[in-house]
């Protein structure tokens, strides 16, 4: 105990003893998590129409007004023919374009039917898609009004099903919302993973495992003594992000914080488990940070962070479940958003021990003080 | 203490096709300087790599401290002190720090690394310095202070590569003067050196060539063995023998 003792108050000096590492623990994790989720929104919005206007009828009138009301839609231009609209789309000015035709009024008043063209820049998919459907809903609504209009008796006697749908857990479907907590977690994880992953490797740089592994300290105890410090810094990175979520974007947890900390705390450990194995089987610091790299990238890509991992195919969901940030962001999002409470989240613990067991012990596996 | 500090017998590391080191076979005795020199690439650190502790020997027979270097490293390490080529005490902690960290892994309670501690920063005259960052220290402060470190705990055994490297005459002087003060307390010596003076100050030598022991006698005796009036004729003598190119 006291060679661990003795360890930790070593580590804990150094740590806090290095000018530089400390910005990086704990200012620049801050700085990104209040970045990040203003920015990454994948909210369809400002969606750049051009119309090109045959009628230029009152009712044409009408139903660009609301259109652009509707807040989701920037009116860019108005032609009274095809060409230049079409341009603005191939200079990158315009995403969809509304044709109406000529004696769109007329027919409308006459035949009680008259049609109208979407043509979009389908380059960015999302956006064209969501685009035409939000332009489809408004246009529908228009139909609508002003058949209520016409004949308000007789409107509804259509008899159409209509769709009332509530949004649980982010009632206003708030990107932040749910990225918050995601980007959180990939803040203590880049920190912890890439300190862990560079401090073992950089005694061996400097020299000093020698002279470590020359004295009685056993594996586990050196291991430990490195893992100790950096699941503090883990568990501190997270509970500042957790006050940032709290005091700037107004997330409070809605299930046990104690539940939430004591996945988080497992967490911690495998994933520095992980970083200290990449630190046992590098040379030098350059190729610890490549390594590491390398597979935060993947974590990040592929934890379903930013991609739903139930979109992707059956390979990727296996890679998604062999890495454990992705079990945690899942376990994050599921107690702070919805407060699932510990049976709801029994697998992902199990897979999180499992993670910390594997890492781990291959970590002081490898780690040889007798080559 | 009549027991053999360490007994070597046919110790062998190879590499692949490499021998770094072949069949040496030799014994310390407790309280000895034994110097172990040879150019470089001679098998020299590999060979006392082998008796800390650090790495597995392929073949032949080794105690150190009574303990078998296959079987007991750990236990050899406990015995033991080490200062490699490399400076390695933490330049980010204090003088004091380092001994504190270093003494109290060998097992010293606070009490023994206390007075020990002072003991130590006295001798060397860093009475101002303790609080020092070590990195903060010329190279000769650094390389006697990492020697006094590693023999705080007393071990049988102290394991010496190079240890003055780089360090000025006069600094190597007061090293030497640390080193026959060690081994006045007890403490074997085993030194690594590439400076023939420091050759003279040991009670025997061995010199390696190509991964064998080609000599091994007193300084007076290898002198006379070679017909040489230095120590240097006698390594020159020997080194020109060597097939292996250094590294």
């Amino acid at each position: 105990m006291r060679t661990l003792r003795l360890l930790l108050e070593k580590e804990f000096r150094q740590i806090f003893r290095d000018k530089g590492i400390l910005p990086i623990i704990f200012v620049m994790p801050m700085i990104q998590l209040l970045i990040m989720p203003l920015a990454a929104d994948f909210d369809v919005k400002n969606i750049n129409l051009v119309v090109v206007d045959r009628d230029h009828s009152t009712y044409t009138q009408q139903m660009v007004t609301k259109i652009a009301s509707s807040g989701y839609f920037h009116i860019k231009g108005y032609y009274t023919d095809y060409a230049p609209a079409l341009h603005e789309i191939e200079r990158e000015k315009a995403d969809i374009i509304l044709e109406i035709p000529a004696h769109f009024e007329t027919d409308l008043v006459r035949e009680n039917k008259a049609e109208v063209y979407l043509a979009a820049d389908a380059i960015n998919g999302t956006k064209a898609g969501l685009g035409s459907a939000y332009l489809n809903t408004i246009l529908g609504d228009f139909n609508n009004e002003i058949r209520m209009k016409w004949l308000p008796a007789k409107a509804t006697a259509a008899g159409t099903i209509d769709v009332t749908s509530s949004n649980w857990f982010n009632p206003n479907v708030n990107y932040r919302i749910y990225m918050v907590p995601g980007i959180l977690v990939l803040l203590v994880t880049m920190v912890g993973g890439f300190i862990s992953a560079l401090n073992i490797v950089k005694e061996k740089e400097i020299g000093t495992i020698e002279q470590i592994n020359v004295t009685p300290i056993k594996k586990w105890q050196f291991i430990i003594g490195k893992m100790v410090p950096f699941w503090v810094i883990g568990m501190v990175d997270f509970t500042l992000g957790l006050l940032l979520a709290r005091f700037v974007y107004g997330i409070i947890p809605l299930g046990s914080l104690l539940l939430l900390y004591g996945f988080l705390s497992i967490y911690l450990v495998a994933l520095l488990g992980f970083g200290l194995l990449i630190s046992t089987y590098s040379n030098n610091q350059l190729q610890a940070m490549f390594v590491a790299f390398f597979f935060i990238m993947i974590f990040m890509l592929m934890s379903g962070l930013f991609v739903s991992v139930d979109n992707m195919p059956a390979w990727a969901k296996m890679i998604a479940q062999l890495t454990p940030v992705t079990h945690f962001i899942d376990v994050v999002r599921m107690i702070v958003l919805k407060g699932s409470r510990f049976e709801d989240i029994k697998m992902q613990f199990l897979y999180e021990i499992a993670f910390a067991i594997v890492l781990n012990g291959w970590a002081i596996w490898n780690y040889r003080k007798t080559a | 203490m009549s027991e053999r500090a360490i007994v070597c017998k046919d110790l062998t590391k190879r590499f692949g096709d490499f021998t770094a080191v072949n069949h040496i076979s030799f014994d310390v005795d407790q309280g000895e300087i034994f110097g172990f020199l040879g150019a470089n690439g001679a098998g020299k650190t590999t060979a006392m790599r082998m008796l800390c502790g650090l790495s597995y020997p392929t073949s032949g027979e080794a105690s150190v401290a009574g303990y078998n270097v296959f079987k007991q490293q750990e236990d050899i390490k406990r015995n033991i002190g080490y200062m490699s080529q490399k400076f390695s005490l933490y330049e980010s902690l204090t003088v004091k720090e380092n001994i504190r960290f270093y003494g109290g892994v060998y097992g010293l309670s606070d009490k023994q690394l206390k007075e020990k501690g002072d003991e130590l920063i006295t001798k060397l005259g860093m009475e101002k310095e303790a609080k020092m960052m070590v990195g903060s220290l010329p190279l000769g402060w650094k390389q006697k202070l990492a020697f006094s470190v590693a023999i705080i705990h007393q071990p049988r055994i102290v394991f010496l590569d190079e240890p003055t490297g780089g360090v000025d005459p006069i600094t190597r002087r007061q090293f030497w003067d640390l080193i026959y003060d060690a081994a006045g307390s007890g403490i074997t010596v085993f030194v690594t050196t590439h400076y023939m003076d420091e050759a003279e100050y040991c009670n025997r030598i061995s010199v390696m060539v190509d991964g064998r022991i080609d000599a091994l006698d007193t300084p007076a005796n290898l002198k006379q063995q070679f017909e040489a009036a230095s120590m240097n004729e006698v390594f020159y003598a020997l080194a020109r023998t060597a097939k292996r190119s250094a590294d």
